[in-house]
């Protein structure tokens, strides 16, 4: 694993990098008015992510992490900076970028094959036949066929994140945000779906920005590691996690790693106020 | 099975009772008359097609009024929840006309509208409008924000939201605002029927009224239980089924 410079990248990297950004995030801001006063979630966070990639935000509750990821699937506007996706401005929420919770949000008013087709039948240019052969294609994928009939509420918390995941891929979205998505999971569960997610992410070739406060998750998950600090919210650290794939969370290297990535966000957790710089 | 022979088995104890009370002759048989003598009124109110004439005219102005009451109710919800002014206008209309018993409409009504059909209609529509409106609101307002986030980003855009999205999931809420509305405008309906005498036709509460008129209590006693033999009817027809699907869909309860 290398600890990666941050802004002072020598000519040589510079002129490496060819390819454009999936997602290029340039100097955000963002306040939150609460009770006790203005809140600086974001300040002047920069990011980029390459197609492909798959990059872990992690920091104490209320270091923006997750504000900057509704930023990016849109769902909230940044004070300043800017934000693209493949080179043009976010404006909105869009199917290319689809969000999954931490709680699964799945409608009850819907089955579990309803819910997959969802946003799939928000996708023009697709017929009927289409839509429930692509449904069931990612029921499948998140070992859910038996269950396309049943009711939300008849699932566990695990069989309804993987419904989740399985609506979240099904428009086949370029980039997947994921919002702590296995937080409120057993850890047997959830070991099962980092398998399951790092062999969708390769067979599905997707870009993934993923929220965490769980370092091990990240370490096991992320090809790149962003270490944010709270208040101001900021990016302090970011780490490349190189191990070979698939990972397992209970492996001796990942712990090496996941040490290093706490003790970096441990140095940066205090809360301070903002530097001038 | 065993659950129906045992509802059944509890109304042939009320039927004996009720004989039982008519042969000690506790009352005189003016007032209380055996089941017997209102099973042949109602055999031959049957047979002579007045009982059926007057269901229709019933259900007639009911349905009709229910389904306006349904249709102006539903999008006024719908915009008291969405926007703050019809909220404050609106919204605080339907909160304090639902708390007036709706038989209160029925003077105004005939006031306003005569011996007429409308007046009828007027007093249902009063029955119903409210609850569903205040039904909708508070439904569309219980609608978890992360739905629409969630539908958003799978895009789903104002219109596509509304209908397919915030409605089935304030859809638990608005049943019951429904089932609410169907209630009052039974009742009011009803009163209007007994006070007020409409040439265009005879419903169930005027021959509940004509009834009392003629001290034909076997008429009387007939004619309610016809009306609560509707109401259960539309019960379990009509709402059952659909909360019997709510349930099973949101896991709300065993039922």
């Amino acid at each position: 694993m290398q600890r990666l410079s941050r802004h002072h990248s020598s000519a040589a990297e510079e002129l490496e990098v060819i390819a454009p950004s999936k997602l290029a995030i340039e100097n955000v801001s963002k306040n939150f008015k609460g009770a006790s006063g203005a809140v600086l979630a974001l300040d002047r966070v920069s990011l980029n992510v390459a197609e492909g990639e798959f990059v872990c935000l992690v920091g104490a509750s209320g270091c923006g992490k997750t504000t900057l990821l509704n930023i990016i699937a849109g769902l909230e506007k940044p004070d300043s900076g800017t934000v693209q996706a493949d080179g043009k401005s976010i404006t909105g929420p869009g199917r290319e970028r689809l969000v999954m919770f931490q709680e699964p949000a799945l409608f009850p008013w819907l089955n579990v094959f309803g819910n997959v087709l969802f946003g799939l039948k928000l996708k023009p240019n697709l017929t009927n036949k289409d839509r429930h052969d692509v449904a069931k294609y990612y029921l499948e994928l998140v070992g859910l066929s038996r269950f396309e009939r049943a009711n939300v509420h008849e699932l566990s918390g695990g069989m309804k994140q993987r419904v989740s995941l399985a609506r979240a891929l099904a428009p086949n979205p370029r980039v997947l945000l994921m919002d702590e998505p296995f937080a409120a999971l057993d850890a047997l569960t959830r070991e099962q779906l980092y398998g399951d997610l790092q062999r969708i992410w390769k067979a599905r070739n997707k870009t993934i920005v993923f929220v965490t406060h769980n370092v091990r998750e990240a370490a096991c998950l992320g090809d790149r590691v962003i270490v944010f600090s709270p208040r101001p919210g900021r990016i302090r650290e970011e780490f490349a996690v190189d191990l070979p794939r698939p990972r397992d969370i209970n492996s001796v290297d990942l712990a090496v790693h996941a040490t290093e990535i706490t003790k970096a966000l441990k140095s940066h957790s205090q809360p301070e106020v903002a530097i001038a710089e | 099975m065993k659950r129906f022979l045992l509802a059944a088995l509890f109304f042939a104890v009320l039927l004996l009772i009720w004989e039982a009370l008519f042969r000690a002759k506790i009352w005189s048989p003016v007032l209380l008359p055996s089941p017997r003598q209102v099973a042949v009124y109602l055999e031959g109110a049957a047979v002579d097609g007045t009982l059926a004439k007057a269901t229709i005219v019933t259900m007639r102005r009911l349905l009709i009024g229910y389904i306006i009451g349904l249709v102006v109710g539903l999008p006024l919800g719908l915009l008291t929840a969405r926007w703050k002014v019809w909220q404050d206008t609106i919204g605080t209309l339907a909160l304090g006309l639902q708390t007036l018993p709706s038989v209160c409409w029925v003077p105004l009504a005939l006031l306003w509208f005569g011996q007429t059909e409308a007046a009828m209609l007027f007093v249902v529509v009063m029955g119903t409008l409210w609850s569903v409106v205040i039904a909708t609101e508070t439904g569309v307002r219980h609608v978890p924000p992360i739905y629409r986030r969630a539908a958003l980003t799978m895009g789903s855009k104002s219109l596509h939201i509304w209908f397919k999205v915030i409605l089935p999931a304030a859809l638990p809420f608005i049943v019951s605002g429904m089932k609410q509305g169907w209630a009052f405008a039974w009742r009011s309906l009803m009163a209007a029927e007994i006070f007020v005498t409409i040439l265009t036709g005879f419903g169930l509460g005027q021959l509940l009224h004509y009834g009392r008129e003629l001290s034909a209590m076997e008429q009387v006693i007939g004619i309610m239980i016809v009306i609560v033999v509707i109401g259960l009817m539309a019960d379990k027809i009509f709402f059952s089924p659909i909360e019997k699907f709510l349930h099973r869909r949101w896991g709300t309860s065993q039922a």
